[in-house]
């Protein structure tokens, strides 16, 4: 392993969406900043925008929606447990950002007089504003990365972040999964945006790439902040989300529910009033599973024509192009079957959810000099502008961090111990392979820790993670690439020990099926209305704590509050 | 360690008669998220060296010539 020295002010770990945000801005505000973007594949096509996206999920526009209303929707969504100030942050800029992508040469879809063509979607306001030409997203994003002279380093995987005497961030530590090369890269702050933990649980196919999330993230940005010391935000409340069987990908409701398509259960009926991807919708739709009322569909054989074709054009050309290649070698045809849709597997994302590495309203993690934005950080249901919007604030935030400190030597001694720790796969003859240690974990997750969640089962899978992680001292790697899979296989240890620590902290039920407790069936405001906060403890162990939920800034109205909670459609007694 | 041979199904082909590696392209091998396909230094042809693919597309989408053809992974057909 070689070893190749850097120096930067900034660091921005991740270029997918949020990433290349911060980047491009951090310069902007200060055009004399050495500024790397470093990425485990390449910034053309990484992330989960690498093939684009149908649209914005939660695009705030005036004449549509109001920031308070959006922080409100938001707020009811999670069950009360959201620092506002942090959404409002994002909403109060979504739409300077959109006129700013829109500036750039993002095509959103408008109306006759020119304004944003938005939708309805969620439970109570309008939010989804489609994007039908939104393939393009990452070439533009690369166009302004040119732009603004960020400089790019791609297929380094970045492991570990260096920390100084105050715990404050000094550098970051990866290595070329082509080659093997081991960088070490002073800095004087660092920007996290490495995406959801997408490779927790295993889908039901059993093919491990087979996921939801690009496979790209694999939650390193999760362990990497754990172990530079931050605190992670209410990692129990999971993402699992209503996909296409098998395929795994979004069917898409948030497109197709505008033009009328909608969940329905194996009679063809409406089981749910609101397509919204939350907690409460997933329960609702494993009750419709375990009530034998399943298999549950995405129905819109009832549409015209015209629509299918139009529906068709979107989801087949954008976001995950492949799923018209899966409908036709199943011989789903939209106008004639209905696409059935299963429960996912659990991840951590905050795009969708709410968990992730904590931050506040301006992106700063617990450490010093430390920033996160997108899926990987704690602000919820943040989706695409989110990670646009959280990007800017921490590359603005970071810029300016990085004028008031000052150089520091880098601990030489957590350098070798890296480079010690994630060379030892390349050295062994003998072990398992990464494949084996990842698949297992995996498994276990699936099956001990997949909601419902039971304590007894969560023990067992805590003791038979520790086995695993002994286990995968043994890892062996036969080439760099081989190499990148194992040290992802540490990571989701890593991750799935968070995900089942997290979980037994909160003795309460919370966030629908995200958190649904079979031995605390009910919801407890009295002890649990407030963020759970996973860290390294002194003895080098994860410890939990509690912390209360931040004052609001826009009042909740008692009628208001459980809104979430009444998205079963009421059946009216049949007249005998 | 021992080495077990398994015969699998990759998901992605390449249509050599239409693949210009020889002329240096490796347009493929870059735009890959996950790292899996490569050059065949022998053949000078891309190829699947990791049966590792998020059915994504950029490598069918992107290349020059139309040579690669992504197929859903046999397990979740
Ligand atoms: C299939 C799908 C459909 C979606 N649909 C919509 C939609 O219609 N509308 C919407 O608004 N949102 C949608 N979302 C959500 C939205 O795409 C995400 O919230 C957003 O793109 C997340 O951005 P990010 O920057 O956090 O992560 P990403 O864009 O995923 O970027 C993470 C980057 O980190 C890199 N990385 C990971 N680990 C490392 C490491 N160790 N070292 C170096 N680099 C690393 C990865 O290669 C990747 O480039 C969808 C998401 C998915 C997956
Ligand atoms: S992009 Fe196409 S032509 Fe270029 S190396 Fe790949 S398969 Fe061959
Ligand atoms: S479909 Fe995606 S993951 Fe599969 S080989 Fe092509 S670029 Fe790589």
């Amino acid at each position: 392993m070689k070893r190749i020295d850097m120096e930067f002010d900034l660091v921005v770990i991740g270029g997918g969406t949020g990433g290349p945000m911060a980047a491009v801005k951090a310069k902007e505000k200060n055009p004399g900043l050495k500024v790397l973007l470093i990425d485990k594949a390449h910034v053309k096509r990484s992330g989960a925008i690498s093939m684009g996206m149908d649209g914005l999920n939660n695009a705030v526009i005036p004449g549509h929606a109001t920031p308070e209303q959006y922080v409100k929707e938001i707020t009811i969504a999670n069950d009360g447990i959201v620092d506002q100030e942090a959404v409002m942050a994002y909403a109060a800029n979504s739409f300077d950002m959109i006129q700013e992508l829109d500036r750039w040469g993002v095509k959103f879809e408008k109306d006759e007089t020119g304004d944003y063509a938005v939708r309805k979607v969620h439970h109570l306001g309008s939010y989804v504003l489609p994007m039908p030409e939104g393939h393009h997203m990452k070439k533009i994003l690369y166009r302004q990365l040119k732009r603004a002279r960020v400089e790019i380093t791609n297929r380094v995987v970045v492991t570990r972040l260096l920390t100084g005497t105050n715990g404050e961030v000094t550098g970051v530590m990866g290595f070329d999964c082509r080659t093997a090369d081991f960088y070490v890269i002073r800095c004087k702050a660092a920007v996290i945006t490495t995406g959801a933990a997408g490779r927790i649980g295993l889908p039901a196919s059993g093919y491990l790439m087979g996921t939801y999330e690009n496979p790209t993230n694999s939650g390193d940005g999760h362990a990497m902040a754990y172990h530079a010391g931050a605190a992670l935000a209410n990692l129990e409340c999971f993402q699992i989300n209503p996909l296409i069987k098998d395929y795994n990908g979004p069917a898409c409701a948030y497109v197709t529910g505008p033009f009328g398509g909608y969940t329905a259960n194996g009679k063809g009926e409406r089981f749910i009033e609101c397509d919204y991807w939350s907690g409460q919708m997933m329960l609702e739709f494993y009750r419709e599973l375990q009530s034998g009322n399943g298999p549950v569909f995405l129905k819109l054989d009832h549409l015209a024509e015209e629509t299918i074709s139009e529906i068709e054009h979107i989801l087949h050309t954008n976001e995950r192009p492949s799923r018209g290649r899966f409908h036709e070698k199943r011989g789903n045809d939209y106008r004639r079957q209905m696409i059935e849709m299963h429960i996912s597997e659990i991840g951590f994302c905050s795009g969708h959810s709410a968990s992730g590495i904590w931050t506040n309203a301006r992106g700063e993690t617990s450490v010093p000099g430390l920033y996160a934005a997108g899926d990987c950080a704690s602000v919820p249901h943040n989706y695409m502008l989110g990670a646009f919007v959280y990007g800017r604030i921490c590359g603005h935030n970071a810029a300016e961090y990085c004028s008031t400190v000052a150089d520091k030597a880098i601990d030489e001694g957590a350098v070798a111990a890296e480079q010690a720790r994630v060379s030892a796969p390349l050295q062994r003859s003998e072990g398992l392979t990464p494949f084996q240690i990842e698949y297992k974990t995996r498994r276990l997750v699936n099956d001990y820790l997949q909601p419902p969640k039971i304590t007894r089962k969560y023990e067992i899978g805590l003791r038979r993670f520790d086995e695993v992680r002994e286990d995968a001292q043994a890892m062996v790697a036969t080439n760099p690439h081989e190499l990148m899979r194992a040290m992802e296989a540490m990571s989701i240890i890593d991750c799935a020990e968070m995900a089942a620590r997290s979980s037994m902290f909160r003795t309460e039920s919370r966030w629908g099926l995200y958190h649904y407790c079979v031995d605390h069936p009910e919801r407890n405001d009295a002890d649990w209305f407030c963020h759970t906060l996973l860290s390294k403890g002194a003895d080098g162990r994860m410890a939990m704590t509690k912390k209360a939920v931040e004052p609001y800034v826009v009042p909740i109205d008692d009628d208001e509050r459980d809104a979430y909670q009444r998205l079963r459609v009421e059946r009216k007694a049949e007249a005998a | 360690m021992s080495i077990a041979t398994t015969l699998t199904q990759a998901p992605v082909k390449v249509h050599e008669d239409k693949c210009i590696a020889e002329k240096g392209c490796t347009v493929c091998v870059d735009v890959c998220p996950l790292d899996v396909l490569a050059i065949d230094l022998v053949k000078k042809k891309a190829f699947m060296q990791f049966d590792e693919c998020w059915y994504c597309l950029p490598c069918e989408t992107d290349c020059p010539t139309g040579a690669v053809e992504v197929s859903i992974p046999y397990l979740l057909r």
